[in-house]
């Protein structure tokens, strides 16, 4: 049999037995709204269905009894016990029909014409009519009006027909000689679907799973055992058991996970048999069907995703026609995405369609009152499109087969926070509509990496570690402090620390153990490094909820039980992020967040370090451009020339103050900021140093003082960010200018041609470069730096930005060695991520080297041997 | 076992209406009682796993046989100083809304069944953490049983500040 259809009557039977359940129900609570919403949508499942497999009779039926469903819900009609009767006559008549259908595999001859009228006649508003004598069809086999207080327990996989259900209801009259030979041959063959799968209580599996575990444990035990006894007429059954153990295990754990593909298996056809009714193109595609899922959150989320996957075919995807006047393909696209993010499921659902239509929704609001005027005149578009989700509001112009009942979104929405998942939708009008569902993984079995700090084992999810690094003190990489934020060097890049045992209050921070191990986690587009004291294993883990007493941890998950028997406590990468200053956005921001998110993740973001010096706002300056974070004790303070320095590392260090009236006290404590460049070293003398943040730099106001390069809002304050560069020269000119004229003499008039459409950076660049003794000309574009090119200016070196509005750097470089002028000028590209392929791509583009931004010694340096190789080479 | 409670009626069977079942447990030398349908289990010290950020109350996780069970230090609920050291106690696991809880204490004693007239109201004198959690008092021959109730020892959020 077609597995589509065995499916479909697996589901229908299961669906009817419910069905049979509440309209008992509803017979006593005739107007119990969630009850007739519910009744509803199953009749409108069973209809939808049958559309899809071309069963006419079945949707014929079901179509009129939807009608009749529709006029209760919307409070047009009650439900009297006639109605009932009929209703539940209906669905005997689809439930033979179903029976026929399961022996023969197709749709019984006949037709239902005589009970659709009278369902109609019900939906129009006449009283229910008694049945009607009945023809003597064998397809009338089906009982009908049996007394409802009679009805059958809703045992699983009921494989209800009518011949099977019939002896057990109380015998009507016309029952009697509904009893047709048809009804029989049903009977024999009523389970032959019901036998392929069985449907398995849940709490069935869960005490499996608990015994299969204990028996893990035990025969963890039994193998300790063995391996200390050095031969045993044991060894080789307890290996046997081992091996079965495991088996079983595994087996017992995939009861519960399925492949997403499963769920998916009937979309394709669904929506190939939508676009030839709906005469549309429509593509299809499906990616990461393999992701698994437990069991039970599959099956909340199949029909959401039915009905999400109809919702993109019908109202998302436009009219061939339509789609080529707006200039896209004929052939409309809807995409499924499963993959694991951070703990979590994500299943996306996407269409190249047309997008909501705002207009209507905001009608729609109003006629419902949902919101009124000034209440959208006040909502921005993505919010508006959030009353998709409420109940009853289905902006289909008309009702279709399809869709448009308002059975809808509210119902998927519903679905997926039963299980504790989310679900946000973004559209763009024009382009199409995203959906995106996310399901914790609290049911599912993830692989855990399992680490020790301070005597106490921690799993954390291996989906969110990006990376193993071992920090010793002696080694390259060490763990360094700013204040008491601990930071990591990792690849030209500085990486924010969060110390377990601090933030888990795990004993006080003792000796400095010689070697740390630091995991690095990724939540979202935050990255961050977790210290801990040993890495083990990895482990494939049930995440398990904690007991309710500690459910206000945020720093846990779940927790766990190890192969070991030991309880483990699964650490949450996203309530570490949260506790260490990276907040997560709240639902409702969430959504207008996601798209300015996207923009940001493509720009740089830069690590500063904030601090405060004088009066004023806060002061920022890039992390990278600082040496070392010291406390001086201001008793050891000298002065030379009239000018505060301090013996550093055996060498005399000038110190500056961010304001010259500044008067650096006479004891105490002070930090100060290191910047060094070669042997030369400066501090700038601050009052406190506040924080560490990763922010995306935009320069709000640009100010003219000097030392300053304007104001910006990091961590939501107005912050100075000061001129590194202006300082450096303070000390320089003032201490060493003689010095450094002759240092750099041979460097000297070195022409140097800065592109970068950041004011930050050329403001920053240039002080840096001609503190170097180069002349440095600055430019916003590459536009503008071919245009020197075509004015005749000549430079030695050309330090170029990649990522630039307009022309980017590549081609600038390509197009830099293609002019005759300028072929053999250096260019050192200059960005804020250097991967290998980067380099790969910049240096077939034509550039010489990659520095780093912020990076100021690697900049001099490779200034200098860009220089000199270009020496060399002339 | 409890030597105090040699004298109390032991008599196990025969339940009538008014008497009521309870294991009793010692913990630093005060007589407790757990209603009997309650208890799951009795432990030995088990192997437990500390859980940061937690109460104070709470002593950690530990498996009983593939469950989860959350290990719940009733000195340190009661403001009791900690057992003194090499002494090992014991725990009870109870049923608390479909979770199990493991209450550690100094030492299980026998299974009581005890008569409705023995029963008394907690005296007004009694430490407000000590009344928050006791359902009432039992007067026996040469001790007196204070009827512990499970769901308030389980409830941390709503105790007295007073110590």
């Amino acid at each position: 049999m077609d597995d589509l259809l065995s499916e479909f009557l697996t589901e229908t039977n299961e669906s009817l037995a419910t069905l049979d359940l509440e309209l008992v129900r509803l017979e006593q609570n005739p107007n119990d709204p969630a009850l007739l919403s519910n009744i509803f949508r199953i009749v409108h499942t069973i209809k939808g269905t049958c559309g899809f497999l071309g069963l006419p009779r079945l949707e014929a039926v079901a179509h009129a009894l939807e009608n009749v469903l529709g006029k209760f819900r919307d409070g047009e009609m009650r439900a009297t016990p006639a109605a009932v009767s009929l209703i539940l006559e209906s669905l005997d008549r689809i439930k033979m029909l179903l029976a026929q259908l399961e022996a023969k595999e197709a749709e019984p001859a006949g037709e239902d014409s005589e009970l659709i009228g009278r369902l109609s006649q019900l939906a129009g508003g006449a009283p229910a009519p008694p049945a009607a004598p009945r023809p003597a069809a064998p397809a009338k086999a089906a009982a009908p009006a049996p007394a409802p207080k009679k009805k059958p327990e809703p045992t699983p996989a009921p494989a209800p027909t009518a011949a099977a259900a019939a002896p057990a209801k109380a015998p009507t009259p016309v029952e009697a000689k509904g009893k047709e030979p048809a009804g029989e041959a049903v009977e024999a063959k009523e389970s032959a679907v019901a036998a392929q799968s069985i449907r398995v209580n849940v709490d069935l599996l869960e005490n499996l799973m608990t015994m299969v575990s204990e028996l893990v444990l035990t025969r963890n035990q039994l193998m300790q055992i063995l391996r200390s006894q050095k031969e045993s007429e044991f060894g080789a059954p307890l290996q046997r058991l081992s091996h079965v153990t495991t088996e079983l295990q595994e087996g017992v754990m995939k009861t519960r996970m399925q492949p997403i593909g499963n769920a998916w298996a009937k979309l394709p056809r669904i929506v190939r048999d939508l676009s030839h009714e709906l005469h549309k193109k429509i593509d299809l595609q499906m990616h990461g069907a393999e992701t698994e899922l437990d069991r039970q959150v599959l099956e909340m989320i199949k029909d959401p995703l039915t009905h999400m996957v109809r919702n993109s075919a019908d109202h998302g995807i436009e009219m061939p026609a339509e789609r080529a006047a707006a200039g896209k393909s004929e052939t409309g696209t809807i995409t499924l995405n499963a993959y694991h993010e951070g703990g979590h499921i994500i299943i996306e659902i996407a269409d190249d369609g047309k997008g909501l239509d705002l207009e209507r929704i905001k009608q729609k609001a109003l006629a419902t009152g949902l919101a009124n005027e000034s209440d959208l005149a006040a909502m921005t578009e993505q919010q508006i499109h959030q009353f998709i989700f409420k109940a009853g509001f289905s902006t289909a112009a008309k009702v279709t087969s399809v869709s448009g009942r308002g059975v809808g979104m509210d119902v998927v929405r519903t679905n997926i926070e039963k299980i504790g998942g989310t679900v946000e939708m973004k559209s763009y009008r024009g382009k199409g509509s995203a959906f995106v569902i996310k399901i914790p993984l609290t049911l599912a079995i993830v692989s855990a990496l399992i680490v020790e700090c301070a005597g106490e084992r921690f799993a954390i999810p291996q989906i969110s570690v990006i990376e193993l690094v071992r920090a010793a003190a002696n080694a390259e990489t060490t763990v360094e402090w700013l204040n008491n934020a601990p930071v990591l060097r990792l690849r030209d890049r500085l990486l924010p620390l969060v110390s377990l045992q601090e933030l888990l209050r795990l004993g006080k921070r003792g000796e400095q153990p010689n070697e740390t191990f630091i995991v690095v986690a990724q939540v979202g587009t935050y990255t961050f490094g977790i210290i801990v004291d040993r890495v083990f294993d990895t482990e494939e883990i049930v995440v398990k909820p904690v007991a309710p007493i500690l459910r206000d941890i945020t720093m846990f998950s779940g927790n766990t039980i190890l192969g070991d028997g030991s309880v483990i406590m699964i650490l949450d990468p996203n309530g570490i992020a949260a506790a260490t200053g990276e907040i997560t956005v709240s639902e409702s921001a969430l959504v207008a967040e996601q798209a300015a998110a996207k923009e940001r993740a493509r720009e740089d973001v830069t690590s500063l370090l904030l601090f405060r010096a004088g009066f004023g706002a806060p002061k920022a300056v890039p992390l990278a451009l600082i040496a070392r974070l010291e406390e001086i004790d201001l008793a050891t303070v000298e002065f030379s020339h009239d000018k505060p320095v301090v013996q550093y590392r055996g060498k005399l260090m000038p110190l500056v103050t961010i304001d010259p009236a500044y008067q650096i006290g006479k004891e105490g404590r002070q930090p100060i900021l290191v910047f060094a460049d070669k042997e030369h070293t400066m501090g700038l003398v601050v009052d406190e140093i506040v924080d560490i943040v990763e922010e995306h730099l935009k320069i709000e106001v640009a100010v003219d003082r000097p030392g300053l390069i304007g104001s910006a809002i990091i961590a939501g304050r107005a912050t100075d960010l000061i001129d590194a560069g202006f300082y450096l020269t303070q000390a320089y000119r003032d201490w060493f200018g003689a010095r450094e004229a002759d240092e750099y003499l041979h460097e000297k008039n070195k022409r140097v041609l800065v592109v970068d459409d950041s004011p930050f950076f050329r403001n920053l660049l240039t002080p840096l470069l001609s503190v170097a003794g180069y002349e440095v000309t600055t430019v916003e574009s590459a536009d503008r730096a071919l245009s020197l090119c075509e004015a005749g200016e000549d430079f030695d070196v050309i330090i170029s930005d990649i990522e630039m509005p307009g022309m980017n750097g590549f081609e600038f470089a390509s197009t830099v060695k293609k002019t005759p002028r300028w072929k053999d000028t250096p260019i050192v590209a200059l960005s804020s991520h250097a991967t290998p392929r980067d380099l790969d791509r910049g240096r077939a583009a034509g550039f010489s080297d990659y520095v780093a931004k912020f990076d100021r010694d690697a900049l001099l340096s490779t200034l200098s041997e860009a220089l000199s190789s270009e020496r060399g080479a002339a | 076992m409890n030597r105090d409670m040699a004298a109390a009626p032991a008599a196990v069977k025969a339940v009538a209406e008014e008497h009521r079942e309870f294991v009793s447990i010692t913990v630093a030398n005060q007589l407790f009682g757990i209603p009997v349908l309650q208890v799951q289990d009795v432990l030995s010290p088990q192997r437990i796993t500390r859980i940061p950020l937690a109460p104070p109350e709470v002593a950690g996780s530990l498996n009983l046989r593939g469950r989860i069970v959350t290990a719940i230090d009733l000195r340190t609920r009661l403001r009791l100083p900690p057992q003194p050291k090499g002494q090992s106690g014991m725990s009870v696991v109870v049923d608390h809304g479909g979770e199990l809880y493991s209450v550690m204490v100094d030492s299980v004693g026998e299974v009581l069944s005890l008569p409705a007239e023995m029963a008394e109201r907690n005296p007004a004198t009694l430490d407000p953490i000590w009344r928050d959690v006791s359902e009432g008092i039992y007067r026996l021959d040469k001790t007196l049983l204070i009827v512990l109730d499970v769901a308030r020892v389980l409830d941390f959020s709503t105790r007295p500040e007073a110590a």
